[in-house]
């Protein structure tokens, strides 16, 4: 689709001509986030400095009947970034401010460009932390963390990115700049801050956020035990939480992720081990000292072949270093990647694990693991090669399957990278036809001309709009999600 | 690179891209925040997960070696940040530079044509530069600099006012002997490379250099007949001249020499990839150490220097070479010294070896930056292991009345060496 001159001119008003991106080669590189496998370019690339032009675009938008897909950092894992019927992609890269640092009421505004982690950097000297942490934290910002309800490792204990917002200001696909929430907690009316975080750009453009910041804990203790099986490091997992031990954080990685992660970063972990818990504990000194023994002494008794402490702040960031950046390391084994977000009951982790393996091997790819055992969460890597002919089609076929194993086992389709649309048509696997309908009336509340990041989050709809009416049954009552 | 015979999407015969290696980039963006020029421009085009995209398109035969791809492989400072970020490993400067060959050699007209004319006629032939240099001399003391600048005649042609901006004064070269002796326990033998601006600019560098290596037990070669690394050059694409000059120094060197060594941290990472770009200069390059490498490895006799001093992280030093640690610890080694961090060390500083000349306002916010960290130190003292940054931070801090003093590590070093028991 090719845009009017007088709609780029008009946005060349609004954001400025260095604020419209319009190549070929610009439109080019906005095409995928970091789930390569969609690709779909933009028409054009706004890139807004303040909510006053944020609304202009979505204004203009509304008048032009031109979709509008948000972006963060383009670090998103399920192609919600990119725009598969053109139309206006909105970059937030350049609204990256801190608007307001509140301690005493331990809050703080920021816009959505902010890269997760430049919080924490702002904040840290006087003991805070912003607590959801993805492993893009590094990169990916505070508004695609909003817009996924982004989860991280110490999701455990703190909880995702939903318990940590207070607060947004949105532009509407309405075109309203509304506030949702606010500062105070408890407010009167409709919780529309829980519904607005996780919405994917499909309500609206987010341009303000406040979020809570938490005080860093007295102490941190991080234990690395490595085993010689991913059965028995899974053991271990259900071990620490049946102690009543809560880690801030709990993760594991297996040995084909190890190796990446050695050859890229060398953090230090064990190279012949085929699967490693990385615990960390954190609270009052006493407290974390007594539970990382404890947890320690679980590892052993489940078979541990070593288990051992950071010694030092230097350790434990370079231990974090080599979790975080595992996806990004992925490059050392293989070109591409299907990258599964599925969920499921903890005490589960053994067979599922057993059944990633058994995945594999049926159909000849290579799986790397890398997970929130804590919270069963599995990002199983499906490794292969595109120019290798039927490899893309194997890992697919894994793929669908691996999804299946873990629905039938209880669990869900994505845990805490967001629908967008890879998961898009798994949903009906989850909800029945009234549930999902009534997310499309609601959606259509925001967005009523569905301008709003077409095509994510909520699965294709007849073309009449009447809504989704699937013949599947609604998930097993009791089905743990 | 290999030399390639077929085609490569947009790319044509010898000195192409590696396609497994661009191949290697997952698209996950840890990479970005460490860019330069993603902290300017806020563009995804302008970072190196974006560059690295439209690399990877035309080796695919999706894209064609068009002015929008020069113009954003232009805008690269070449600092390779994201080597330092990315966990798998994209070798991105070698990608940088094979793609700028292929835009030079099949590619649209360059649009600095004559800046780059004069740049390359002068910078990389220190007797050129020198000439250059002692005109600018006479300029500056003549009174016509003052006129220029009160009249603001070079207010339209911002590329030449950085030029200006940037040469403060000329200090008096003296050469070095053709051989400095070791001292105390003999380590080994070893060539100092003079450098190009090094030589005319920082003489004092590179005779400090000479002395503590010699103190710490190596005898130093200095050969009267040595050119340019060819750096510049490598780094503009110009992959026959860049040749030309890493064969010429090979030769200028003697062949039984322990190592090379220099004080300029673009230079020493150049030729630390002599043996990725050919055979004849593999040698050299292998040889090649920076100063402060060899130094950390050595006993030096340190006497006080109660100073208050922060580290730049020179590009080519930290990122190109991998030594971050060598020279705190080598500054750490000065009784009396104290070592503040500078926030984002690492970032450059915008001088990127004529990037400063060619592209001024990218340059100009960068220093910017840079000199708000050096500020909020609190340092007197700012340590840079790279000319170009000394020069850039040196004019940042004269244009800004910043009181503080800019130094090459070993200038510290030669001072707390002369004061030892």
């Amino acid at each position: 689709m090719a845009l009017s001159s007088s709609v780029l001119a008009t946005l060349a008003e609004i954001v400025g001509p260095d604020g419209v991106v319009s190549s070929p080669e610009g439109r080019l590189v906005y095409e995928c986030d970091m789930h390569t496998f969609y690709k779909g370019a933009p028409d054009v690339v706004a890139l807004p400095r303040s909510a006053a032009e944020v609304e202009a675009i979505v204004r203009l938008c509304r008048r032009a009947r031109l979709p509008i897909v948000p972006r963060g950092s383009g670090t998103g894992l399920i192609g919600g970034a990119m725009a598969p019927s053109g139309g206006v992609m909105v970059g937030m890269n350049r609204m990256d401010r801190i608007l307001e640092v509140d301690l005493p009421n331990r809050c703080a505004t920021v816009e959505p460009g902010l890269i997760n982690l430049w919080l924490t950097r702002a904040v840290q000297d006087r003991g805070y932390f912003f607590a959801p942490d993805p492993s893009s934290q590094m990169v990916s910002s505070i508004g695609g963390n909003v817009s996924t309800n982004a989860g991280g490792p110490h999701c455990l204990k703190y909880g995702i990115t939903v318990n940590h917002v207070l607060g947004l200001e949105v532009v509407t696909g309405a075109g309203d700049r509304v506030q949702l929430g606010g500062r105070v907690v408890d407010r009167p009316g409709y919780d529309l801050t829980g519904i607005a975080v996780g919405a994917e750009g499909t309500f609206g453009l987010v341009t303000a956020i406040t979020v809570r910041l938490l005080h860093a804990a007295e102490a941190v203790k991080t234990v690395l035990a490595s085993f010689s099986s991913i059965e028995h490091a899974s053991e271990a997992v259900s071990g620490i939480i049946a102690a009543g031990i809560i880690p801030a954080a709990l993760e594991m990685l297996d040995a084909l992720m190890i190796r990446a992660i050695e050859e890229g970063i060398g953090a230090g972990y064990p190279k012949g081990a085929a699967a490693v818990l990385l615990i960390e504990l954190d609270g009052p000194a006493a407290e974390v000292e007594a539970q990382a023994e404890r947890a320690a002494a679980i590892c052993r008794e489940r078979g541990a072949l070593d288990v051992r402490v950071a010694r030092d702040d230097a350790e434990r960031a370079l231990l974090w270093k080599g979790r975080k950046e595992a996806a990004g390391a992925v490059g050392r084994l293989a070109p591409t990647y299907l990258l599964q977000d599925a969920v499921v009951p903890r005490s589960k982790l053994p067979a599922i694990m057993r059944e990633v393996l058994a995945i594999g091997e049926r159909h000849g790819v290579q799986i790397a693991n890398v997970f929130h055992a804590g919270d069963g969460n599995l990002h199983p890597l499906i490794l292969y090669d595109d120019r290798r002919p039927g490899e893309l089609e194997r890992a697919k076929a894994a793929n669908e399957e691996l999804l299946h194993a873990c629905i039938a086992m209880g669990g869900t389709v994505t845990g805490e990278h967001g629908v967008g649309l890879d998961k898009a048509k798994n949903l009906p696997l989850q909800y029945a036809d009234a549930d999902l309908n009534f997310m499309y009336r609601l959606r259509g509340v925001f967005d009523p001309d569905r301008l709003m990041n077409p095509g994510k989050l909520l699965p294709a709809h007849p073309a009449c709009g009447e809504g989704f009416r699937p013949a599947r049954p609604r998930l097993p009552a009791g089905a743990w999600i | 690179m290999a030399s390639l015979p077929a085609t490569l999407g947009a790319f044509r015969g010898a000195d192409a891209p590696d396609l497994e290696a661009l191949r290697k980039c997952v698209h996950c963006g840890i990479c970005v925040p460490q860019c330069p020029t993603f902290r300017v421009l806020g563009e995804e085009m302008d970072t190196p997960r974006g560059r690295l995209y439209l690399m990877r398109a035309a080796a695919e035969g999706r894209l064609g070696l068009t002015a929008a791809l020069g113009r954003h492989l232009d805008l690269c400072l070449g600092c390779r940040a994201c080597e330092t970020a990315c966990p798998s490993g994209v070798p991105f400067g070698a990608l940088l530079e094979a793609t700028r060959v292929q835009l030079r050699r099949h590619g649209p007209p360059s649009r600095h044509r004559l800046l780059e004319a004069f740049v390359f006629a002068v910078f990389p032939e220190p007797r050129r530069l020198g000439a250059v240099l002692a005109a600018l001399s006479v300029y500056r003391r003549s009174g016509l600099r003052w006129l220029v600048r009160a009249t603001g005649l070079l207010r339209p042609f911002p590329r030449l006012a950085a030029m200006e901006a940037l040469v403060d004064g000329v200090p008096r070269a003296e050469p070095l002997p053709a051989v400095v002796p070791a001292r105390g326990r003999r380590r080994g033998r070893v060539g100092l490379l003079t450098g190009c601006v090094q030589r005319h600019l920082y003489p004092g560098v590179n005779r400090d250099a000479a002395r503590l290596l010699a103190l710490a037990g190596y005898e130093v070669v200095v050969p009267a007949a040595q050119g340019c690394c060819g750096a510049l050059e490598l780094h503009a694409g110009r992959a026959d001249a860049f040749r030309a000059r890493a064969r010429a120094l090979a030769a200028a060197f003697p062949a039984d020499l322990d190592f090379v060594v220099t004080s300029a941290a673009g230079c020493g990472a150049a030729m630390k990839a002599y043996g990725h770009w050919l055979r004849d200069a593999a040698d050299l390059g292998a040889k090649t150490r920076d100063v402060l490498e060899l130094l950390a490895e050595a006993e030096l006799p340190l006497g006080p220097l109660p100073l208050t001093v922060t580290y730049h992280d020179a590009c080519h030093l930290a990122h190109g070479q991998r030594l971050r640690q060598e020279p705190r610890a080598l500054l750490r080694r000065i009784p009396g010294l104290t070592l503040l961090e500078l926030p984002d060390s690492d970032l450059c500083c915008g001088s990127a070896g004529v990037y400063n000349l060619l592209e001024p306002a990218i340059a100009r916010d960068l220093l910017e930056r840079k000199l708000a960290c050096i500020a909020a130190t609190g340092a007197r003292v700012i340590a840079a292991a790279n000319p170009g940054c000394l020069l850039q931070i040196a004019a940042g801090c004269r244009a800004r009345g910043l009181d503080v003093e800019i130094v090459h590590p070993v200038e510290l070093l030669a001072r707390a060496a002369e004061r030892a028991p």
